[in-house]
């Protein structure tokens, strides 16, 4: 059984159809990256994992449950077992690095302080930011608020993470550096992951297997290298960055 | 083109149906509004019955509520207790009834001025902060990342400031009713001379218990309303600093006027 599962999936936002029946699976320990042009629907697409969007037709199937049709109480059980890093990481800013990271052990827990302490700090580390608990989002770069973002999605220890444009706005070293952390999240800690993007380096390197969203539906899938090969004239036009083709710009 | 052209048949012309067309969707907007924040209302009542119950948050709102609003709430309360004054002591010269000065006030304050003068300028302070931090979160994905993390944003982020503002909005309005009848005393005893043993025997002549129970039991509606208001204008903020600047503005107008409505059906339910 496939631990995430996307079944005619149609959501539109007043008379704008995003996704007009999206079918798209992902087996467990398994790391895909949907790919898309800007506005496509990709965050759309992940927002129904977690709940954060119900579908108009269609079912959204983690770890074996519909997510539209659980209760209030049984979904806050699934996002137990899921994590999501967030676009611009989405810290709270009020909060220290610190209380971000232990936010979902604080509020979610009965751990003792110690405890979360002790947990924040691997965390961190993990994300090769150690010791920077003290300080607040605004003293960060958006790098480090990306790893910190992460953090706090491990902190819930979580058996599928998502990855919203988890490069988008850090320059190719910093970037690169992500990925490299993406990596090691996968081969570390065995989870299944979803990441969107329209970065075609960070696809190639974190994804066992790719899928583009064109027109509210996805229209190829495929292993990196069947990717590279592809002749498919949307997905040639989108990895090859180029304006001339099917895909109309704005 | 002949479909283009009924189209444009379609479409109202002149200023008479163009302001007919704003003012339909203005009044389909209200009831949106009022629907989400009635909406909001229930659902922060019960949740705020359902544990976990977050003492921290809702002592650290308190303090924001309370403490922010509470310069200002001195300032204008005070000079509303003496412009009263000086008002009804020019007009009840003319009849020879300074006497009544004192209770006029008092009465006044108590009843009507003081908690309404609080709720409106906690409205203002403290109710545009409320809107513009959680339209911050919201358009910012900060709420989403509640929820992603199993935390629900009306438990965590509207019940502190609901329970906070409840409470936070009568101790307020206990210090205005006194500031404000202080404001009267000043200017009746210091500027038109009155007797200030008469004066202060005047103030609780006239007033009863309930007039200041029922003042209070007022503040506490005005200052759930403005907390509820604050935050669903927060939950409904647009996209950019322009969309929360909106949330912000539509959070202290929508928080008054409820106030000024909602406290003439009360007075009728109190009298």
């Amino acid at each position: 059984m496939a631990m995430i599962e996307f079944h005619e999936v149609h959501k539109s936002f007043d008379d704008l159809a995003v996704l007009r029946g999206v079918t798209l699976e992902v087996e467990r320990g398994d790391s895909l990256v949907v790919i898309g042009t800007s506005g496509c629907g990709k965050s759309v697409l992940i927002k129904h994992i977690i709940g954060l969007l119900r579908p108009d037709r269609g079912r959204v199937v983690v770890a074996g449950q519909v997510v539209h049709e659980l209760s209030e109480r049984s979904l806050n059980e699934l996002r137990r077992k899921l994590g999501m890093l967030f676009q611009n990481a989405a810290l709270f800013d009020s909060m220290t690095v610190g209380q971000n990271v232990g936010f979902f052990l604080r509020e979610q827990t009965r751990l003792k302080p110690r405890v979360i302490a002790y947990r924040v700090a691997e965390k961190l580390s993990l994300v090769g930011l150690p010791g920077t608990e003290h300080l607040y989002p605004a003293q960060l770069s958006g790098g480090m608020r990306k790893r910190v973002g992460l953090a706090r999605a491990l902190a819930v220890e979580p058996e599928i993470l998502l990855y919203d444009e988890p490069t988008t706005g850090l320059d190719p070293i910093r970037a690169a550096a992500i990925n490299q952390l993406i990596v090691a999240m996968r081969e570390q800690l065995a989870v299944t992951s979803i990441a969107i993007t329209h970065d075609m380096q960070s696809a190639y390197t974190i994804a066992d297997r790719i899928a583009m969203l064109y027109e509210g539906a996805i229209i190829f899938q495929g292993t990196p290298d069947e990717v590279r090969r592809t002749e498919q004239p949307v997905v040639r036009q989108f990895i090859e960055g180029s304006a001339v083709g099917p895909i109309a710009v704005d | 083109m002949e479909r283009n052209a009924s189209l444009q048949m379609q479409q109202p012309r002149g200023v008479g149906w163009r302001f007919v067309g704003s003012l339909g969707a203005g009044l389909l907007r209200l009831c949106g509004s009022c629907g989400s924040i009635a909406h909001l209302w229930l659902q922060t009542l019960r949740q705020s019955v359902e544990p976990p119950y977050r003492l921290r948050l809702i002592v650290k709102q308190m303090e924001l509520v309370g403490v922010n609003s509470l310069p200002v709430v001195l300032v204008t309360t005070t000079f509303t207790g003496m412009v009263l004054a000086l008002q009804s002591y020019i007009a009840f010269r003319r009849f020879n009834a300074e006497t009544l000065v004192a209770s006029v006030v008092a009465l006044s304050i108590t009843r009507e001025l003081g908690p309404v003068i609080t709720g409106l300028m906690v409205a203002g302070r403290a109710g545009s902060a409320m809107a513009a931090e959680i339209g911050t979160m919201k358009v910012t994905e900060q709420i989403d990342a509640l929820i992603s993390l199993a935390t629900n944003p009306v438990k965590y982020l509207v019940v502190p400031r609901f329970l906070a503002s409840a409470v936070v909005l009568p101790l307020l309005t206990i210090i205005a009713d006194l500031v404000g009848i202080v404001g009267g005393y000043i200017v009746a005893v210091y500027i038109f001379n009155s007797n200030p043993n008469v004066y202060v025997r005047n103030t609780t002549y006239m007033l009863e218990t309930a007039d200041v129970y029922t003042g209070l039991a007022k503040s506490v509606v005005f200052g759930m309303m403005v907390s509820i208001v604050g935050c669903a204008e927060g939950f409904h903020a647009e996209e950019g600093a322009s969309g929360v600047g909106r949330a912000a503005t539509r959070a202290v107008v929508f928080a008054s006027l409820g106030i000024l409505i909602s406290d003439y059906f009360l007075t009728a339910l109190f009298y």
